[in-house]
């Protein structure tokens, strides 16, 4: 669905708009939820705690932004930047619902993972640009992580594609409409007449979900900024907008793991009775997931570096690619 | 019993058996009423120094079982013999007697079991260039101990692995405990 | 988890943790040679927080020296107090009433349940967990309440006096302790379910911070620390003292010597000062809290005497040489956790910085009673 250039500039700008809105107001959910499950309000002064993100972002934006002696300039601006930039880009693939997308791209889903790479490197630089052993040390474990449980993540995302026989992101999700029963996350679906069935559908699911959290350095997964131990981690040099940023990046990609788990399992923009879809239905999928990552994290302790890289390379990954196979099989009989 | 057993083996370490130390409380109750007197201070007698060797204490009275009281020269080997009763090392600490001239360095060990015997050790040093044997090849534990003495009082332990001060200062080169130390 | 040891000089750097670290809980700094992850080595550096409380003791009445007790430990002040004022009575010979015995003995074990409660919620928080601080904390808050009516302080009480105490408790008091009890057993519940049954946590603390019991011996480790190891030692029940023979209570002991055992046996310790507390309550006897013939001038006669009481970290002992006067001649505290924290830097090498750290949590350190 191409637009205008004018159009087109819109749209990004929109998409740009609203994961910035999102970084924000998700921190205040957060804070909120993390009260709430600690049996104490969080943020609720002036309405409800709504003014405390942006008053959040002008004190950030005031502060002095403070760089080590020593440390590599140019590494440690470019940092932050680096861990932004790319979770907002990727939002322009996304589609909202049928019309709304901003740029349908045919390979929306290499996309996105493409970018998400690019994530993983900002910590590396951060954490080697501040000339800080702590910082070294989280730097090396979170990218370890990051690209270990990339693999996994990948191999199941082939898996619904191979299903759909499209990357682009919006056909994955039409081929789901209709109802929750089409939906990728159960193991029958119906869709375009032919019927599919793939037992593992719904651990497909859960590997994904976890290679999510993983991915976005959200507990039980924080080694990287792992508060107890390496005090904050790669960004314990970043004051004011450096370590703000590194926030913001970091709800962004909240928020596209949580899109990418609804479009390619839970149907997308689909209503569940496919009655009335639309946009509202993709936004409340979204939230409710992002709930429940909120909830998981104030919930759990830390897993141990060794038991996290276990559990990628030694539980996740034979899984996968079981499933993979199971999947390839099961289309060739289908 | 634990305490019977062990005092016979401290016991057959000093040669001459059947020493007979002073109590030191045994001069209480003339003291008090000297203080409680006129202040008769200059005409109290001065207690005879504890001889050498081992003392059965009543725990209630006092809160351990076993006194010792020896050379420095036995301390190793009075420890080795404690080490294989099992006990273990619960402080080590001194005492500045500047009065006579001595340092004194008393050792605690007390048992896990419930045949209960705190064993007391002590040993003097004269105040110049005092010296005592480490004692940390058997306890490791006496290690952290003894540098806290050697921080307070100034005491060497020869053979000590890293004697440097652990709660003052690196740099601290005065001794607080010292009856004469002057902040 | 051990890892490589065989590494080639200049491949190992030096990390700082501490003196200003959220793990450490106080000031304490470990110097660690690290290869990678691994500890090579670790040494503890002591010393930011000393303030010579033995040179204070010796100048000092022993009167003027009982708030100096709770600057101590100060998460479980009662119990260092109640060791202080059990040696000068020891020393001086005052006879103590049943009823502040009685009373005492409460106080110490309210506290060691609000101590052991700080200490799970600051353990939980170290591994990641950042709920259970919450609830451990809002738990501590009824209890700190009851205390604070009592003694009128939250944290460093100065609540025993040389006899006895110095104020009474009333009815009032015995029934809102009443009523926390269940609610406090309720919140044990709830953490066992929580967090001792959570299979991220147990990977965490199985099998890590491996100390055995003859590294216990060596090093004079007492407490949970050694009760974790197997070593059936607490001071109350080995060297009876105040009133613990006339109550009913089991001391916990797990023979894994991991972290996990540690976390067990500070998890029970609680349930079983809500059985002393308990009884407590029950048998508590009417009279008065202060002997009839004190002294007026405390001045106990020539000589040492010693005094070991349990404490939530371990066996705390006090020595007191005196040489008849006003003052103590030597005042000496032993306290638990010097020598259970000398353990970590043998225990530690060859660990994860992880692993280290959570060890660290399980031992239980509050550094001002290291320095003192």
């Amino acid at each position: 669905m191409d637009l205008t250039i004018f159009n087109a500039v819109i749209a990004v700008v929109i998409a740009i708009a609203f994961a910035a809105a999102n970084a924000a107001y998700l921190v205040l959910a957060e804070r909120r939820g993390a009260g709430r499950i600690q049996r104490r309000p969080g943020p609720n002064v002036n309405l409800f705690g709504m003014l405390q993100p942006p008053c959040d972002g002008i004190k950030l934006m005031t502060k002095q932004l403070m760089i080590p002696g020593g440390a590599d300039k140019a590494l440690f601006m470019v940092a932050p930047v680096l861990a932004m930039a790319p979770a907002i880009m990727s939002f322009v693939t996304i589609p909202f619902s049928d019309t709304i997308v901003a740029h349908s791209m045919d390979i929306g889903v290499l996309m996105i993972f493409a970018f998400a790479s690019l994530g993983g490197m900002s910590i590396l630089l951060a954490g080697w640009g501040s000339r800080n052993k702590y910082g070294v040390m989280a730097s090396v474990r979170a990218v370890s992580q990051n690209i270990s449980y990339e693999v996994p993540m990948l191999i199941t995302v082939i898996t619904v594609v191979m299903m759909t026989g499209s990357m682009n992101l919006r056909e994955i999700t039409l081929s789901q409409a209709g109802g929750f029963w089409n939906w990728n996350i159960f193991p029958v679906s119906m869709a375009d007449g032919n019927f599919m069935l793939q037992p593992l559908m719904p651990v497909s699911f859960l590997i994904f979900y976890i290679c999510s959290l993983a991915e976005t350095n959200r507990a039980p997964f924080d080694l990287g900024e792992a508060e107890s131990e390496l005090v904050a981690g790669f960004h314990t040099e970043y004051g004011s907008m450096g370590f703000g940023l590194f926030f913001m990046g970091e709800y962004a990609n909240i928020v596209i793991g949580a899109s990418l788990i609804t479009i390619l399992f839970l149907g997308g923009w689909d209503c569940p009775l496919g009655l009335y879809p639309g946009v509202w239905w993709f936004l409340l999928k979204i939230y409710l997931l992002i709930f429940s990552f909120i909830w998981i994290r104030w919930t759990f302790p830390r897993t141990t570096i060794y038991g996290l890289l276990n559990l990628s390379w030694k539980i996740l990954i034979p899984i996968s690619l079981f499933n993979l196979l199971l999947t390839a099989g099961l289309l060739k009989v289908f | 019993m634990m305490k019977n057993i062990i005092k016979q083996a401290l016991t057959d370490l000093f040669p001459s058996p059947g020493t007979v130390a002073e109590e030191l409380g045994v001069e209480t109750a003339e003291d008090e009423v000297a203080e409680n007197g006129k202040k008769k201070k200059a005409k109290k007698k001065e207690d005879p120094p504890r001889v050498n060797g081992v003392l059965e204490r009543d725990h209630a009275q006092y809160g351990y079982d076993i006194d010792v009281q020896l050379e420095p020269g036995e301390l190793l080997a009075a420890v080795m013999i404690i080490d294989k009763a099992g006990f273990f090392i619960e402080s080590i600490t001194g005492v500045d007697w500047i009065k006579e001239k001595q340092l004194e360095v008393i050792y605690d060990f007390s048992r896990y079991d419930f045949d209960p015997c705190r064993v007391v050790v002590r040993t003097r040093t004269p105040r110049e260039n005092p010296g005592i044997p480490t004692i940390s090849k058997i306890f490791a534990g006496a290690n952290w101990h003894e540098r806290e003495t050697h921080d307070f009082f100034g005491i060497k332990f020869e053979g000590h692995p890293h004697l440097v001060p652990l709660l003052l200062p690196e740099d601290a080169d005065f001794h607080p405990l010292l009856k004469d130390f002057k902040p | 988890m051990s890892g490589p040891i065989s590494i080639q000089p200049g491949e190992t750097f030096t990390l700082n943790v501490g003196p200003q670290h959220p793990a450490t809980h106080g000031v304490l700094r470990v110097k660690m040679e690290m290869d990678g992850e691994y500890i090579v080595q670790a040494e503890t550096v002591l010393g930011y927080i000393h303030r010579m409380h033995e040179l204070m003791g010796e100048n000092r009445t022993y009167p003027q020296v009982l708030p100096n007790l709770s600057r101590l430990d100060y998460l479980g002040a009662m119990g260092y107090t109640h060791g202080h004022v059990l040696a000068v009575e020891r020393a001086a010979s005052i006879e103590v009433p049943e009823r502040a015995e009685y009373i005492r003995v409460l106080m110490v074990e309210l506290n060691r349940i609000s101590s052991h409660l700080f200490w799970f919620g600051a353990f939980v928080m170290d591994l990641g967990g950042f709920t259970p601080l919450m609830y451990a904390i809002q738990d501590r808050e009824h209890i700190l309440d009851l205390m604070e009516a009592v003694t009128g302080s939250r944290l460093t009480y100065c609540y025993f006096r040389f006899g006895g105490l110095y104020n009474d408790v009333d009815d009032d008091f015995i029934g809102a302790v009443r009523a926390v009890i269940p609610r406090l057993r309720k919140s044990l519940k709830k953490y066992a379910a929580l967090v001792t049954g959570n299979i991220i946590f147990r990977k965490r603390l199985e099998d890590i911070g491996p100390i055995s019991a003859e590294m216990c011996r060596k090093y004079g480790a007492t407490g949970p620390v050694a009760r974790g190891s197997g070593i059936d030692f607490d001071v109350r029940k080995n060297e009876p003292y105040s009133m613990y023979p006339e109550f009913d209570f089991d001391v916990p002991v797990y023979h894994e010597c991991d972290s996990l055992a540690r976390y067990k046996v500070r998890m029970d310790e609680m349930e079983q000062s809500l059985r002393i507390i308990e009884q407590g309550l029950d048998k508590l006897p009417d009279g008065p809290i202060m002997p009839k013939k004190k002294p007026k001038l405390i001045k106990p006669p020539k000589g040492d005497y010693y005094q070991a009481v349990e404490t939530a970290r371990g066996s705390f002992g006090i020595r007191i040489v005196s040489d008849g006067s006003k003052n103590a001649y030597r005042f000496k505290l032993r306290s638990p956790t010097y020598s259970n924290m000398h353990l970590f830097d043998e225990a530690c090498q060859g660990m994860m910085i992880m692993d280290a750290l959570a060890m660290m949590g399980s031992l239980d350190l509050v550094i001002p009673e290291i320095d003192r």
